[in-house]
């Protein structure tokens, strides 16, 4: 027999042994995205305060995180306090308000500051439904043209903004820098 | 038998009832309602991991099956409502992926580690095919009696 055919139950299991290992390590929780280059789709939603009706067309203008939350979900809760602190520093957030109470996430807003420029209300889910939402907290990057550009599924904390966003973030704004 | 009757009868109400836990759609006809069982079957839950979004408690399952009742009103065919949930949440939402350049391993993987297999035992059986001593050769020659002879003795000095 030749020698090298000896080789091969140890290369297949090399490669399988790789290929699982690589899998030790995926979250299979996370779905990866489809709107990722696609324009932040169409809709006319009220705003949570209930003043005005905002469009696809008022995300427009400046690199923005668009922040899916709602006042059911208990790991917004944690993330807020992040939001507001990035809110503060200048980062521009807009809020999904995804499936919620109006009254619920009105007294959200007032107790624990309002991180978000405007504030959509998604009361029946449509736009959480077409920008393919699965669970709240769920962040979209989208650039000054309003395309989605990346998107982040579950809480942003300190270390998650400034390992994975913010040099994200950064880049566009210094892409929409002429 | 009457027991078993009455018995056979019962679990009929109760796969009835079982079934009106889950329709709470009316639907326009009965084919409508086999396309929805069918399509609410081949859908995957996004949330949870393995679940189809018939099954699922999950209030996105419900918001999906809402949306496929709805499109199903709408008259669009199976096709269009399955692009319509993998445009949101991607190929994940398919229990039956679609054939595309990064689904081929999953499709023919199987079959290739089958026909690999097949052709590693076929080059085995025709190897040691070859090998077999012909028929009637299982007693020894002469010359082979005396080399069995000459190493039977080497291991007796030993």
């Amino acid at each position: 027999m030749r020698r090298w055919l000896m080789l091969v139950p140890l290369v297949v299991f090399l490669g399988m042994a790789g290929f699982l290992y690589k899998g030790l390590y995926l979250d299979p929780t996370e779905l990866p995205s489809t709107m990722i280059g696609k324009p932040f789709p169409a809709f006319s939603l009220p705003s949570v305060e209930g003043d005005k009706t905002l469009t696809e067309a008022d995300l427009k203008g400046k690199p923005a995180l668009v922040n899916v939350w709602a006042t059911w979900c208990v790991s917004c809760k944690v993330e807020h306090p992040v939001l507001t602190k990035l809110a503060a520093q200048g980062v521009v957030i807009y809020g999904v308000n995804y499936k919620d109470i109006n009254a619920d996430a009105k007294k959200w807003l007032q107790e624990f500051h309002n991180p978000y420029q405007l504030d959509i209300n998604d009361e029946a889910g449509s736009l959480g439904l077409n920008l393919g939402v699965y669970g709240a907290p769920e962040t979209f990057l989208i650039d000054s043209q309003g395309i989605i550009r990346h998107k982040f599924v579950g809480v942003i904390d300190e270390r998650v903004w400034r390992e994975q966003l913010a040099g994200k973030y950064q880049a566009l704004v210094d892409e929409a820098k002429p | 038998m009457k027991r078993w009757l009455a018995a056979v009868a019962f679990g009929l109400t109760l796969t009835g009832a079982a079934h009106a836990a889950i329709d709470t759609y009316e639907f326009a006809n009965d084919a409508e309602r086999a396309r929805f069982r069918e399509l609410t079957q081949e859908l995957r839950c996004p949330k949870c991991q393995n679940q189809d979004i018939a099954d699922s408690n999950a209030p996105i399952a419900t918001d999906l099956r809402r949306e496929i009742f709805r499109m199903l009103g709408e008259g669009k065919d199976n096709q269009q409502i399955i692009d319509f949930m993998v445009d949101r949440y991607g190929d994940f939402v398919r229990y039956k992926p679609a054939l595309t350049s990064t689904t081929l391993v999953l499709w023919f993987g199987p079959l290739a580690l089958l026909v690999g297999g097949l052709v590693v035992i076929g080059v085995i059986v025709g190897r040691r095919r070859r090998t077999e001593p012909v028929a009637g050769s299982d007693t020894l020659s002469a010359e082979e009696r005396q080399r069995l002879d000459t190493l039977l003795d080497k291991t007796k000095d030993d």
